[in-house]
């Protein structure tokens, strides 16, 4: 019988399951991942985390929860840093810990240290998440190889403008690449975190509902890693969050580009490091003065409020393009 | 040049002492207050953690005596102080103070970056000099420090309520306007007598550890003087990090001997936190882990709200106040927190570590 390996569909999900997928598949295991966000399992993950802790990490405990009965192993990586010099969020740091001591009756937890902050190189990390399995150096080998492969070709999907959903969909169900263009509507650029944006239960379908009211919609991820970094060093200071990184150089890239007409940024209550990278972004704008809006999610967020503030937006972006220069709306 | 710098507790005694001993002009923030607050919490992002509001608002007050250069700590992350400076400057500059800005970060590719800025604020001071000028700063800090352990000790053992206070006021007044450290020993000697003039009775004490994020930990503002509050609540506190300590471990990295270190508490960390988790989220877990070790009646963690390593402390310390039979209470302050809540809150975890004692305070 093969290994079930289990895997929340929450945090880096979006940006690192054909990495993690693959590289299991290819050692032969079985890999699970938890079901789509629903009412249900964000319930239980709120009941079973802090009353502190972000949105974000309460609903990843609960898809750990989810998964707990129906694996054999879990795989929750203690993300320490993606890039050098380059850390992503405390809690990162904390979540195997956090997820220990917040539940119980958990299938043993394969949680390997990914650490790039001194070396630019993941294989000690995937070498020592293969050696659970086997000993077999060469499949590890071979296994991260094909994994590599499988992450490019998923990050050239996004550069073309696919979403993470619709590329996974892609590599691992054949759909067709092509993404349907939308049409001659204004264009607006969702910056925010992938765990936020990407699950349609958490931002209340914010990329579908766009799409319906005919804007074209982009976000960070559909732009290369160099670009991004690139106009993210125009900061005083080297950012230290790899998240932020994504979110400031891609903000600071639409605002010049004219053909995006406004920006959406999406942060959770109280999340730590967009209460500085979203003011600076949100000063950036105001220099500039394109249409902005900013969307703070909880557990309590409620449909109609984001619905009416998105409508909001869409009617000051409308108004600017037929407003004459130099005239505003009193 | 007139430099300024964030409070932090008893910090600028020892800023203002190694910064003047160099002749370096100094504009100390009038002490933190509801003012300082109001104007840090109006113009800070909403979701910052409390030091970086109260931080804004010693800027702005500061400049209202004439400050205009800032001198900052950085970091490297990931938690948030490493970029406090970064965007507490960016608010300054859109509300119109022109004030410059001096970050002490950790060097990155090369000491000299770090030097360089330190020339910068001492000037014409030799580095035999500015090595004298850290030295004596450093000493100013131990001397505070011994006087707030004194007071510790002293609070719930007084016998006319205040004495204590009164005295280390007066005792710190002793430390404060000494110029140079050929004079600090014998202002150390008063001070001390001061402290030892304190009269005391006999009666059983609960000894509770106060945990969590430095700036709440040190900042009496921020904690709403929480080591007051208990020392009359007929507790000796016991603060897990002083300003000593901490210049030892993040300046001197831990070169002056025979001082608690944060090493002994990050390895005490595990297995509730295997993993350093930025600021003092592992310092957190592994101090409370000694506290029950050493027969602490309780441990009470402070945190700003947000406070992103404190928070993850947070979700693990139930798991070990259970195994380790160690009462906890989390407290998190912000601007909106109210003194009433906290001082009912505290009352009740006194009483309930009083009865598990089995002792009357």
């Amino acid at each position: 019988m093969t290994l079930k390996v289990g895997i929340p569909r929450a945090l880096l999900y979006y940006y690192y399951l054909p990495l993690w997928r693959t590289f299991f598949e290819a050692l032969g295991l079985e890999v699970v991942i938890s079901r789509p966000t629903t009412k249900t399992i964000l319930e239980a993950g709120l009941q079973n985390s802090g009353d502190d802790v972000c949105l974000p990490v309460r609903l990843a405990f609960g898809h750990v929860l989810d998964l707990k009965d129906r694996v054999d192993v879990l795989f929750l990586p203690r993300l320490v840093s993606i890039a050098r010099r380059e850390y992503i969020c405390p809690k990162f740091l904390g979540f195997p810990d956090m997820v220990r001591h917040g539940i119980s009756g958990l299938p043993p937890l394969i949680d390997p240290n990914l650490n790039l902050y001194h070396r630019d190189s993941p294989y000690p990390f995937f070498f020592a998440l293969g050696r659970n399995f086997t000993s077999n150096r060469l499949a590890i080998y071979l296994a991260y190889r094909r994994a590599v492969h499988t992450q490019a070709r998923y990050v050239q999907l996004l550069e073309k403008g696919l979403f993470p959903e619709q590329a996974l969909a892609v590599l691992y169900q054949g759909v067709a690449e092509g993404r349907e263009p939308g049409g001659g509507g204004p264009a607006v650029a969702v910056i925010g975190h992938p765990y936020n944006i990407y699950d349609p239960y958490i931002s209340m379908n914010l990329l579908s509902r766009l799409a319906r009211n005919g804007v074209r919609v982009c976000s960070a991820d559909n732009l290369p890693e160099t670009l991004v970094r690139e106009q993210a060093a125009r900061l005083p200071k080297h950012l230290f969050w790899s998240l932020g990184q994504r979110m400031i150089g891609a903000a600071w890239h639409y605002l010049q580009s004219p053909d995006v007409d406004g920006i959406i940024h999406v942060a959770s209550f109280a999340c730590g490091p967009d209460s500085l990278t979203g003011e600076l972004i949100s000063r950036e704008v105001r220099r500039r003065g394109k249409p902005f809006l900013n969307l703070t999610l909880d557990e309590h967020s409620a449909e109609a409020g984001v619905v009416t503030r998105l409508e909001a937006f869409l009617d000051m972006m409308e108004r600017r393009q037929f407003l004459p220069a130099g005239e505003s709306v009193q | 040049m007139k430099v300024t710098f964030p409070h932090m507790g008893h910090m600028w005694i020892c800023l203002a002492a190694m910064l003047e001993y160099l002749g370096v002009e100094v504009v100390v923030p009038p002490p933190t207050s509801k003012r300082t607050l109001t104007l840090g919490a109006r113009h800070a992002p909403e979701f910052a953690c409390l030091p970086l509001k109260l931080n804004l608002g010693n800027f702005i007050e500061a400049a209202e005596r004439g400050a205009d250069t800032i001198l900052m700590a950085g970091g490297c992350g990931p938690c948030r102080f490493g970029y406090y400076a970064q965007v507490e400057h960016a608010i300054l500059e859109d509300l119109g103070y022109n004030y410059r800005l001096v970050v002490m970060e950790p060097p990155q590719r090369h000491v000299g970056e770090l030097l360089s800025k330190i020339k910068y604020i001492t000037g014409h001071s030799s580095w035999w000099e500015v090595i004298r000028g850290i030295r004596f700063g450093y000493q100013k800090a131990r001397m505070v420090d011994e006087l707030e352990r004194q007071a510790h000790y002293l609070r719930p053992r007084e016998s006319h309520r205040g004495s204590t206070d009164k005295a280390f006021q007066r005792a710190l007044q002793e430390i404060i306007p000494v110029k140079h450290p050929r004079d600090l020993p014998k202002a150390a000697e008063r001070a001390r007598k001061i402290m030892a003039q304190v009269a005391i009775k006999p009666r059983p004490v609960l000894r509770v550890g106060i945990v969590g994020e430095i700036f709440t930990l040190l900042e009496p503002f921020a904690n709403h003087d929480l080591e007051r509050k208990l020392g009359y609540l007929g507790v000796q506190a016991d603060r897990s990090i002083y300003l000593s300590e901490w210049i030892n471990d993040h300046l001197f990295l831990g070169l002056v001997r025979g001082l608690r270190s944060r090493r002994e508490a990050c390895r005490a960390a595990p297995p509730y936190l295997n993993h350093f988790v930025g600021g003092h989220g592992q310092e957190t877990v592994g101090s409370t882990v000694i506290y029950a070790r050493q027969g602490y009646d309780g441990v009470i963690q402070l945190l700003p709200f947000t406070c992103m390593p404190e928070i993850v402390a947070h979700s693990v310390l139930p798991g070990l106040s259970n195994e380790l039979d160690i009462p906890t209470l989390t407290i998190t302050v912000d601007e909106q927190s109210g003194e009433a809540g906290l001082v009912t809150r505290l009352e009740a975890f006194v009483d309930l570590l009083a009865r598990k004692r089995g002792v009357v305070v």
